[in-house]
């Protein structure tokens, strides 16, 4: 898939990606073809768009690998500002590129928290001069996300916060919950919420259940997530609010969803590549890399997250990309830091489902790009005419170990060290132009 | 038959012993067995061996102990060794260093064993793999102390001459107890039947999974026992209301003659100390006749020794 024509710098010119098998989940397009791009944006695809039909565009050949909508992911971390030693908007952004994200949704836990109109400019304007990928924040919705006072939703939401979340924490305060809501509905505000009872939760490291009884760790029931699941869900229904739980991870979740759904409810739910392809097994000895919020349950619950991805009820895969530093990782497991990178394996990771054939591959890509774009309004997730040209071509039989040192992010604190995956991004565009190529790095 | 002479018999295969999870029946017989030679070799006017001579003993505790960490320093002399105190209060820990750092730190001292106590779960193990040295587990958060669980199956042996078969009975706050996790798997490794006994609120999720019969009460929980093993309540469990109060508690699970009347006539009353007379256990009941306690220290000592000796034999000699 070399470039038979090279020169970046030309934005004037067409680019044409020729001979891929491409997928585009909002439509069912499932087809082999090509893609025209020109300013930014998809001038043309479909079979038609062949290597002697595109007149003098820079001519990539995909090499029958599959094209697709670049990734959105709605849940990460990143340092910047106050933690850049973990994570700057620009390692992140080159985390994304490598893994085919073409647009990360940043939560607000910075230093300072992300709850002022001229933060959410500061992270635009960090993005745009250092990201190599589409960078939208999120706000907190209540300032210092200290669960106290409101922020002032309006004003960040025309600001360009695409949505609002109090961050790691759930506000457990229901008649202020009640308040956010409703006041975010006035303004179409997407509100984003983490699930977990506090009280119910505290001291809480890990699954309760035998194999924290076993290791001799505080447990965090499944409750601390299904009661406050539950009580969101109701406080949806009350207010009218567009609701999505950033994170589901057992069954019992699923069928809250499901039931809210069924209520015609305008209420959808996540859940992490983490949970999805891991288990509380995976902790083994104490391994902190594996230690997350909400927490990996039992292989039960982690078929259940699959099922419900396969049945479209849960709408959204993140990467839940939380960078750490080897001090937060690297103590006892009660008080090692909560988190572990994912950008740059979500895709191949995912592709799991699709390997063994839980979840057919239209429906997987969708849950990465057409829906979460579609929920938080943005334009791309689609391969389609005038959408922006976000993409990712990926080799999905291409198999590889998983080795941190190579991984772009500034933490390494990937629970998929050493792991087998198949399914390599071969290379991403963001507007058009090309930000990672994996045969450049062949050569390092 | 002499320790040396048994000594050259049993061979364990592990160069940590970090808990009692992993030991295959045979090695926890086999360390049993040594204790026992080491019981007797205490109890003799000369205790000075040599089996650790020139050797290093660090005891390191993040948590305060007097009994456990008096018990070690005791059979590491006894066995010839120079041994250290170290606890937490003196240490650079307290000024934010890592547990790792201080892994790394006491490394460079090269010591030949390290005996260590830490408050959080996991962290022993941890430590083990930043060391060159053979690490002991003297207890780590609520998971194992595998110690205390080897010198009560020794004082269990010692009275009854086994351990398959008897139905042993671990009353109190099992969910924070780590003797208590110990304990559960070595005793079902060598073929108990154990129960435990608590208020729900002190029972672990999924502890039944560990292959335990869960009582919430302790009039059935003793029926027919032939071991009782209280273990102790902190005060501050009251505050957190996982029990309303001490004399609730002591009321309903503290052993007391009317309880203990439903386990057999000879069970032996055990302890891993240190007690709270009136709160777990009545005091006239803690210095019955049947009681093992004082017994339970002097094995602490013995098994403690023989730990020393078996993972004595992997250290390099040059």
């Amino acid at each position: 898939m070399a470039m038979q024509t090279e020169n970046p710098q030309r934005e004037a010119r067409l680019t044409a990606l020729v001979n891929a098998r491409l997928i585009d989940p909002a439509s069912g397009l499932d087809q082999n073809g090509g893609v025209l791009l020109a300013h930014g944006k998809i001038a043309e695809l479909g079979p038609a768009v062949g290597a002697g039909a595109v007149g003098d565009a820079d001519l990539i050949d995909c090499g029958g690998h599959v094209l697709a909508p670049g990734l959105v992911d709605m849940l990460v971390f990143s340092g910047e500002p106050g933690h850049e030693h973990r994570e700057t908007l620009a390692t992140a952004s080159q985390a994304a590129a490598a893994g085919g994200v073409t647009t990360i949704i940043c939560m607000p836990n910075t230093e300072p928290v992300i709850d002022d109109v001229a933060l959410v400019d500061f992270i635009l304007r960090r993005a745009r001069d250092t990201a190599v990928v589409n960078v939208h924040p999120m706000a907190a919705m209540t300032k210092d996300l200290l669960s106290e006072e409101m922020t002032e939703i309006g004003l960040l939401r025309e600001a360009g916060a695409l949505a609002f979340t109090n961050g790691k924490t759930s506000l457990a305060n229901a008649k202020m919950m009640r308040n956010v809501l409703a006041y975010a509905k006035d303004f179409g505000a997407l509100i984003i919420h983490h699930l977990e009872e506090p009280a119910l939760a505290q001291d809480g490291v890990m699954n309760a259940g035998e194999i924290a009884t076993r290791l001799g760790l505080p447990g965090i029931p499944l409750e601390a997530e299904i009661i406050m699941l539950e009580r969101d869900v109701r406080l949806a229904e009350l207010t009218g609010a567009r609701y999505h739980a950033s994170q589901i991870s057992c069954r019992a979740s699923l069928d809250i969803v499901r039931g809210a759904k069924a209520r015609g409810l305008p209420v959808t739910c996540g859940v992490s590549i983490n949970h999805l392809t891991l288990n509380e097994n995976d902790i083994g000895p104490y391994r902190t890399f594996f230690k997350m919020r909400p927490p990996l349950r039992s292989e039960e619950d982690r078929r259940a997250m699959v099922e419900g991805v396969a049945s479209g009820d849960i709408d959204v895969i993140v990467s839940a990309h939380d960078p750490q530093d080897a001090d937060g990782k690297r103590r006892p497991f009660a008080e090692a830091a909560d988190g572990a990178i994912g950008l740059e394996t979500m895709l191949p990771a995912a592709l799991r489902l699709y390997q063994d054939g839980s979840v057919d591959l239209a429906t997987l890509l969708a849950a990465l790009t057409a829906t979460p774009a579609r929920l938080l309004g943005l334009p791309s997730g689609r391969l389609a005419k005038d959408a922006p040209a976000d993409l990712v071509l990926v080799d999905l039989d291409a198999p590889f170990v998983v080795n941190p040192d190579l991984l772009h992010s500034r933490s390494k604190n990937t629970p998929f060290d050493q792991a087998r995956l198949q399914g390599r991004v071969l290379m991403t565009f963001v507007a058009g132009r090309p930000v990672y190529n994996y045969a450049d790095r062949l050569g390092e | 038959m002499s320790i040396a002479a048994e000594a050259t018999e049993f061979y364990f295969p592990h160069r940590h012993l970090l808990g009692i999870e992993g030991l295959s029946r045979d090695e926890i017989v086999g360390l049993l067995d040594l204790s026992e030679q080491a019981a007797t070799f205490s109890r003799q006017v000369a205790k000075k061996r040599d089996d650790l001579r020139g050797r290093t003993l660090i005891n390191l505790f993040f948590e305060s102990s007097t009994r456990t960490q008096s018990s070690f320093e005791l059979a590491g002399k006894r066995l010839g060794a120079d041994v250290m105190n170290m606890s937490v209060r003196s240490s650079s820990v307290q000024k934010g260093e890592t547990l790792i750092d201080t892994a790394v730190t006491l490394n460079a001292m090269r010591p030949d064993l390290l005996v260590v106590r830490h408050h959080a779960a996991g962290a022993v193990e941890l430590l083990a793999q930043k060391v060159g040295c053979s690490v002991i587990n003297a207890g780590d958060g609520s998971h194992e102390h595998p110690t205390q669980a080897l010198l009560d199956a020794l004082t269990i042996r010692r009275h009854k001459g086994r351990i398959a078969g008897l139905i042993v009975a671990i009353c109190g706050d099992i969910l924070h107890s780590r003797v208590a996790r110990s304990n559960i798997l070595l005793l079902n490794t060598l073929g108990a039947r154990v129960r435990v006994v608590a208020p729900s609120t002190l029972i672990a999720a999924g502890i039944e999974r560990l292959g335990v019969e869960v009582y919430s009460s302790m009039w059935d929980g003793l029926e027919g026992a032939d071991i009782v093993m209280m273990l102790r309540l902190q005060r501050e469990r009251m505050s957190s209301n996982l029990v309303p109060s001490q004399r609730e508690y002591f009321h309903f699970f503290g052993l007391d003659y009317d309880k203990l009347a439903r386990a057999k006539p000879d069970a032996l009353i055990m302890h891993p100390g240190p007690m709270n007379r009136g709160m777990e256990i009545d005091s006239s009941v803690a210095d019955d006749p049947r009681s093992v306690i004082r017994e339970q220290v002097e094995m602490g000592v013995a098994v403690r020794m023989a730990v020393l000796q078996a993972l004595a034999r992997h250290l390099p000699n040059d």
